[in-house]
């Protein structure tokens, strides 16, 4: 086991009141596995991402603990943590456009944050890593501007996991890229599993059907909680939570039309998280949802490794 | 309806204008009332640039864009007929005023005379027409909203000036995948009452789902148009091919398609000149015969 | 994409309500404007008391403060707290038309420049920066040594004409980033012109930073007005703190020990002008969410 989380829990401060973004997650990711974290804006799948690896000055953890190889993750000891970061934690920003220091070569870049982190550049190593994602070594004297996004993308890429750390966190790192780049940045990060580079990895998405491609296990979340998780093809092909089966009924495919096939949507939005209700957090725009449902659904395995929270499923 | 000609647009830059970027060039096409063109690009490809300039909020460098044979120009008149709406919801409402200012501004401009409690239930059906619940979303600050409550508050705002072109520009690219949907088909209902609507976008499976006719922008200009069954079903142009093999899908598995070694767009990167090459479906391609 | 984004919504409930909430419990801001506040009653309520001309000579010189003169009298028997409320008032009509007038043209200017953009706003942000460089004192040391200023009104108007420039700037670059904000296009599309999207869409978004901008102007006027009074170069006919003062160091004020001449002009100016910059900082936390101290 790669990364063992249970029963975390994150909230955010603010004026009005804690806000519970995380409420009680727990999973494993396997050594060699991508996990594809989907969900709606707001479901916690973000807050999940930076709880791992950098908690920012609102969140506070307020229950569970986060085991990496074995080890606990101090995750809310900002110090401690720097000793993971990079080496065992690796996080890849959504706009990597605003990662890089624009005033500084991306050769000079490097050097810079690898000795920060105590350690001296490899520049063989460093070239042929380019290389797996499409990046010729002259990319290494040019400024972070004159690089194209999926470049500057890709870049980050190979800077974060240049420490092969255990375990990497990609969060929306498609979703500011033309389809055509993003099938490359996609492609990349299934390359650096594939060479070993890392471990395991999070890639946190709002698009299904990209996951799809790329991850092989799918965790659903829904409003701070695990609503789904199973194997890729499991989840696509035969989902068991209402939720993810209606995710799946909204996504316009290539080819569907709407005089053909009328999609629909899910009627309503996500729960308050300031004060969220009590039972089964999806009840309200679940067509499904019976008298059971004002009960908590706890997360059962209703097949090898296809986890369901639903009294229904 | 709207008819564009060889619109091209050219971007000064650099010290008072001394440069230029072509970022629109020779593009011509229809929309017809009642009918949904999608306008599909990557980003650099002009899409939003031709928006803009259908709605008259950028200048046009040469060509024309004609509203029912009349020149595109800012103004109550032509603005009561053409609307546009906008990617970022968040952006489109002015932060510090309430959301519902966006209809008493289009009732101090275009219907003064309108008495208060009239207009207000004419917004109110406006409001259901397009799903929103007119006691949650009436007096509230644009923060107070969702991003689909907003866009459909824009929606509900063009209706309420019975306007026949929609320009909808990347509408539901910020909305979550389980109210995009419903922004979509409403479009759709919309259509069907006669709304002509432009929709551009960069996703190509949101791009099919509504519409008739399909334009498949690069670079500034157009490389396939069609109708959407034949632009997708069959496509010409080496760039479509490689562009719908990128999007990523459920069923199946991500196909390299490969493309023709000897076309003139992978060899310089040059497209051709626009020709028919079946029944309404255009193509840009150099070596087309070769090719098929 | 957060969790916080659904929460903003209930938090940031009434912005306005919410700086208000903000402004009453601010120290900085109320300490500020009350000791401009006091002032400014002084000034205007003052001189109702004073039944003396402020320059008349009386019977009565160098005599230091005493129930008849509050704040005493100077070399020629002139009541000095007569001289003190009049000159505050100039000196509060001084800010008013200096920063004003560099308000007004800052404004013109800044909205012109960012909205139109293009060749307009080239033309205009040479112009600010040629009147940025050039040295505001100097110019108007020569301008009032030339022109000779003979009145508060005159001498608030060339201060106002020199101060404009970063004013202008500042709300350059903030009109350049709201005018591509899509609300625009959306009042351009109800058929608002361009003087009805500055002033109804993009002031709005930028009242706090435009009242700030004020403070600041009013403040510097008030300062430069005083530096020119100082060394002559004021208004002839007219009482300010500013001449006063430089009354009082022409008099030898500070050898003969007659402390209550020059006290209270150079307490007055200071409080003034350091009360708005206080009374700023203040603003700038009820203002930016992120400077506020809760």
């Amino acid at each position: 086991m790669s990364l063992q989380v249970s029963d975390l829990r994150v909230h955010y401060r603010t004026l009005k009141g804690d806000v519970r973004a995380l409420d009680g997650v727990s999973f494993d990711l396997a050594d060699g596995e991508i996990l594809g974290l989907v969900g709606e804006s707001g479901c916690g799948k973000s807050t999940l991402g930076k709880a791992l690896i950098r908690m920012d000055g609102r969140m506070r953890r307020t229950g569970g603990t986060v085991a990496l190889d074995g080890e606990e993750l101090p995750i809310d000891d900002d110090r401690r943590m720097n000793d993971f970061r990079f080496r065992r934690v690796s996080l890849i920003p959504q706009y990597a456009m605003s990662a890089l220091n624009p005033t500084r070569k991306i050769r000079r870049l490097v050097a810079e944050l690898l000795r920060s982190r105590g350690a001296a550049v490899d520049p063989a190593e460093l070239e042929s890593r380019m290389a797996h994602v499409g990046l010729p070594p002259a990319v290494l004297d040019r400024y972070p501007i004159e690089l194209s996004g999926g470049m500057r993308q890709r870049m980050v890429m190979v800077i974060s996991t240049l420490l092969d750390p255990s375990l990497l966190i990609a969060d929306e790192v498609t979703s500011a890229l033309d389809v055509s780049t993003q099938k490359a940045v996609a492609r990349a990060l299934l390359g650096f599993r594939d060479s070993g580079y890392v471990k395991s990895m999070i890639f946190i998405t709002h698009d299904l059907a990209l996951t799809h491609h790329i991850a092989d296990t799918i965790m659903v979340m829904y409003a701070g909680r695990l609503a789904e998780k199973a194997p890729a093809d499991v989840i696509v092909k035969a989902p068991r939570h209402p939720y993810t089966r209606l995710l799946l009924d909204s996504l316009p495919e290539v080819g569907v039309r709407y005089a053909d096939r009328r999609l629909d949507g899910i009627a309503g939005s996500p729960p308050s998280l300031l004060d969220p209700p009590a039972g089964c957090r999806f009840r309200d725009r679940c067509p499904l949802a019976g008298e059971e449902c004002g009960e908590d659904p706890p997360v059962t395995e209703l097949a090898p490794d296809h986890h369901v929270a639903c009294w229904k499923a | 309806m709207l008819r564009l000609d060889d619109v091209t647009k050219r971007f000064r830059i650099g010290a008072l204008g001394g440069r230029s970027l072509t970022a629109v060039s020779d593009v011509s096409f229809e929309v017809a009332p009642g009918e949904v063109v999608s306008l599909i690009g990557e980003s650099g490809s002009g899409k939003s640039t031709i928006g803009r300039m259908i709605l008259g909020l950028q200048p046009i460098t040469s060509g024309t864009i004609t509203f029912d044979g009349r020149p595109v120009r800012q103004g109550k008149e032509f603005y009561r007929g053409v609307q546009g709406i906008f990617q970022d919801p968040f952006s489109s409402f002015n932060p510090v005023f309430k959301a519902d200012r966006v209809f008493a501004m289009v009732k101090d401009a275009y219907f003064p005379s309108v008495p208060g409690p009239e207009w207000a239930a004419r917004v109110e059906d406006a409001l259901r027409d397009v799903r929103l619940n007119p006691g949650q979303v009436l007096g509230k600050y644009p923060h107070q909203l969702s991003g689909g409550q907003l866009q459909r508050l824009l929606i509900a705002r063009a209706l309420l000036l019975e306007i026949r072109l929609l320009v909808a520009d990347e509408i539901t690219s910020m909305l979550d995948a389980s109210t995009r949907i419903e922004v979509l088909n409403l479009l759709a209902e919309l259509k069907s009452r006669g709304l002509g609507v432009l929709y551009i976008t960069h996703d190509l499976s949101l791009g099919t789902y509504l519409a008739e006719r399909t334009i498949v922008l690069r670079r500034g200009s157009v490389v396939e148009m069609g109708p959407t069954g034949q632009v997708f079903g069959g496509p010409l142009h080496p760039y479509t091919r490689e562009l719908l093999a990128a999007v990523p899908r459920l069923h199946q598995p991500w196909d390299d398609a490969t493309p023709v070694d000897t076309c003139a767009y992978h060899l310089n990167g040059g497209t051709g000149v626009l020709a028919e090459a079946g029944s309404g479906h255009f193509v840009a391609c150099a070596r087309l015969s070769t090719c098929q | 994409m957060t969790a916080l984004q659904e929460v903003t919504p209930q938090e940031r409930e009434g912005v306005r309500r919410e700086a208000l909430y903000f402004a009453v419990r601010n120290g900085k801001l109320l300490t500020g404007f009350g000791v401009v506040a006091v002032l400014l009653v002084l000034g205007l309520v003052g001189p109702l008391f004073t039944d003396v001309p402020p320059n008349q000579y009386g019977p009565r010189p160098m005599s230091p403060p005493s129930a008849e003169h509050w704040f005493g009298t100077t070399t020629f028997g002139q009541d000095i707290f007569a001289q003190f409320v009049h000159g505050l008032r100039s000196t509060f009509a001084v800010g008013a038309i200096g920063g004003g007038i560099a308000a007004v043209i800052g404004m013109l200017v800044g909205f012109t420049a960012g909205y139109r953009g293009g060749v307009v706003d080239e033309v205009l942000n040479m112009l600010t920066n040629v009147v940025l460089v050039i040295p505001a004192l100097a110019v108007l040391l020569i301008v009032n040594a030339y022109l000779g200023i003979r009145s508060v009104a005159v001498q608030g108007l060339f201060i106002g004409l020199t101060q404009w420039p970063w004013a202008a700037r500042a709300i350059r670059a903030q009109t350049f980033t709201l005018r591509s904000r899509e609300f625009v296009d959306l009042a351009r599309m109800s058929g608002a012109g361009t003087w009805r999207i500055i002033t109804r869409e993009i002031a709005p978004n930028m009242s706090s930073y435009l009242f700030m901008t004020f403070i600041l102007l009013f403040g510097g006027s008030i300062l430069i007005a005083s530096s020119l009074d100082f060394i002559g170069l004021g208004p002839t006919d007219a009482v300010s703190l500013g001449l006063m003062l430089q009354n009082a160091t022409q008099w030898s004020a500070l050898q003969l020990g007659m402390w209550w001449w020059f006290v209270p002009p150079g307490a007055a100016i200071t409080a003034v002008v350091g009360a708005l910059y206080v009374a700023n900082v203040g603003l700038d936390e009820v203002f930016n969410p992120k400077l506020r101290e809760l």
